[in-house]
């Protein structure tokens, strides 16, 4: 177990490093951030001027390794858009960022693995259909559009919840639904397949002759072997959320990281946009890598 | 003899059609393939008779006619039958040129894509070793990456352009690809034909082109059509936050970010594109499902 620990901590780490170094090499290769700073009607003097007063003129790889050592050390840089820490804006804005992606989680668990179940339970039944339908239906609306007809909906014929900011937890329903919708399909599909799979199992036919029936098979022996797989994809999708957190915020004005995502790249700072795109890479790494051990815990056979 | 005559009958009865008759036969029978396949084949009649279907010049403005509701809403009328825009351009018209624009973005992008996944894939499935596991490694980190905010970043900084979107679109969607070809590769590796193949002497890219790449094409056909879908809905994600296509070209995306402003007075502006989108992404995941089922039956859940 703790080898299989060590090689996944050591394969995140990598994929860490390349996940870094590509975005840095991208977004500082693609574009002149001195431009960026000095603004549209700049002349080549003050560019040149900027460009020396930040070190700009020194190869990238300098650039990165002293990025990357900041970053070991908790330094995150400056933003040039917002004149502070990198650090400081990250720790304003996480909280209500993570609240949202809890919630979204919250939401998918719970329309998609009871939708998944009874679907599997009744397979071809109306209910199975309707499940179907919906995934269906779900995977091709833009999320934002969603966003925005909620908005509709609640704004003017239902004003019932707030659509737009973050003061209070009523603020967070409608944002947590749309973030939370995208991910039911990816995870109903999954549970419907797993507990068909699972039902047709001979050890669930041993439990059904021993005389467990309904909800008490379901709940102490189909579910768990069912719900193995869903685990590890409900950590990979949190791990998307945060991702998805740009739109859902942009749409009802959430000053979360996603926002502060967008308004980084209209106002072309680089280093924010870079740190951020950080974060979420590791967010999402770490959160496979805790899909990856949480499935080891509970199923022995994957740590040979 | 009556028998016998029966006996022939039966025979004749019972004998498999020919493949590609079956294959049609079972798609003929799809109800979500037909679906699909309609929707997307018109969609893509529209957006080549774009031309001749559009009343109005999508790009026309009418200061003196602004806002216009729609034809069922009450002032509408069929001149303008999806109504204007906030600077009196035709909104159905400007639907109909949006077509353009997500179905070559949607192609170009799915096709980029298509290139990198599957040669990666094939690679990875048929080399193994240390091919295979740098191709999983860069797997992985491209999965790590959140694709919207990078795809953003990249747009804003390059410049935004049609080619622009669609190549970052591309680039940044091949995953699926790689995946699917990559274990149908190795399942495939280890088949007799193959190590025919192989006897006779044919090089590893005789083998990679002529024995592995015609017997994974319909799943590639398979994955192409999801992808269609999924870079439409990135490019109407980008263009809605205002780093994809630019004004005043027609992007469905685009144009429910333009009509967010008169949300509340005239939703149909918001509401229309949207619907637009849901039924070209619909259609093709639709289309990519009954293609699925049609040709490969047994991976059906």
């Amino acid at each position: 177990m703790i080898r299989y620990i060590m090689q996944r901590a050591a394969l995140a780490l990598a994929v860490a490093l390349v996940v870094s170094f590509a975005t840095f090499m991208l977004l500082n290769i693609a574009t002149d951030p001195a431009y960026a700073i000095a603004g549209e009607d700049a002349t080549p003097d003050v560019i040149e001027q900027i460009r020396q007063n930040y070190g700009f003129d020194r190869p990238v790889m300098v650039r990165y390794f002293e990025w990357l050592g900041g970053v070991a050390h908790g330094d995150f840089g400056e933003s040039y858009y917002w004149n502070k820490p990198v650090g400081e804006l990250v720790v304003e804005r996480a909280p209500v960022t993570l609240t949202l992606a809890l919630s979204a989680l919250a939401v998918t668990i719970v329309i998609a693995i009871p939708l998944g179940a009874l679907a599997a339970l009744y397979p071809n039944s109306w209910i199975d259909r309707f499940a179907l339908t919906f995934a269906v239906s779900a995977q091709a609306m833009p999320n934002f559009w969603l966003g925005l007809i909620l908005i509709i909906f609640f704004g003017v014929m239902f004003p019932i919840l707030p659509i737009s900011g973050d003061s209070t937890w009523k603020h967070y329903v409608l944002p947590a639904f749309v973030l939370g919708a995208s991910s039911v399909p990816a995870v109903m599909r999954l549970t419907r397949t797993g507990l068909i799979e699972v039902m047709g199992s001979d050890y669930i036919r041993t439990a059904r002759s021993k005389g467990y029936r309904g909800y008490a098979l379901l709940q102490r022996h189909a579910m768990r072997n069912a719900l193995l797989p869903v685990v590890s994809v409900l950590a990979v999708q949190l791990g998307q959320k945060f991702g998805g957190s740009v739109i859902t915020e942009s749409i009802f004005a959430i000053n979360g990281l996603g926002r502060l995502a967008l308004q980084s790249i209209l106002g072309s700072d680089i280093p924010t946009v870079q740190m951020l795109i950080f974060i979420f890479a590791m967010i999402f790494v770490a959160m496979n890598l805790l899909a990856d051990l949480l499935n080891a815990a509970l199923d022995p056979r994957i740590r040979i | 003899m009556t028998t016998e005559a029966n006996a022939t009958v039966i025979l004749e009865d019972t004998q498999a059609p020919a493949p590609r008759e079956l294959l049609l036969r079972r798609a003929l029978a799809h109800k979500g393939l037909l679906t699909g396949g309609t929707i997307v084949v018109l969609l893509i009649l529209v957006a080549i008779f774009a031309p001749l279907l559009a009343p109005h010049d999508p790009f026309a403005q009418s200061l003196a006619h602004r806002l216009q509701p729609p034809v069922w809403e009450e002032g509408g009328n069929w001149i303008y039958p999806f109504g204007t825009d906030q600077v009196g351009r035709d909104y159905l018209s400007r639907l109909i040129y949006g077509t353009r624009v997500s179905l070559t973005i949607g192609f170009g992008a799915a096709t980029i894509g298509m290139f990198i996944g599957v040669t990666l894939g094939i690679s990875a499935g048929y080399f193994g070793g240390w091919v295979d596991h740098g191709v999983s490694f860069i797997l992985t980190a491209q999965l790590a990456l959140p694709g919207l905010l990078l795809a953003m970043a990249l747009v804003f900084i390059i410049g935004p352009s049609v080619w622009v979107v669609i190549g970052i679109i591309g680039v940044l969607h091949w995953t699926y690809y790689l995946v699917v070809t990559r274990s149908a590769t190795q399942r495939l590796k280890s088949q007799d034909f193959v190590a025919a193949a192989s006897a006779m002497g044919a090089s590893r890219w005789q083998i990679l082109r002529t024995e592995i790449l015609p017997n994974v094409t319909s799943q590639i056909i398979v994955i192409f059509t999801f992808e269609l879908g999924i870079s439409i809905l990135a490019e109407s994600s980008l263009s809605f936050l205002g780093v994809g296509i630019q004004p005043p070209t027609p992007s469905w995306g685009l144009m429910i970010a333009e009509g967010k402003q008169a949300l509340f007075y005239r939703p149909s502006l918001v509401i229309l594109p949207g619907i637009a989108l849901f039924l070209l992404v619909i259609g093709a995941n639709l289309l990519g499902d009954g293609l699925r089922d049609v040709t490969a039956p047994e991976g059906r859940n």
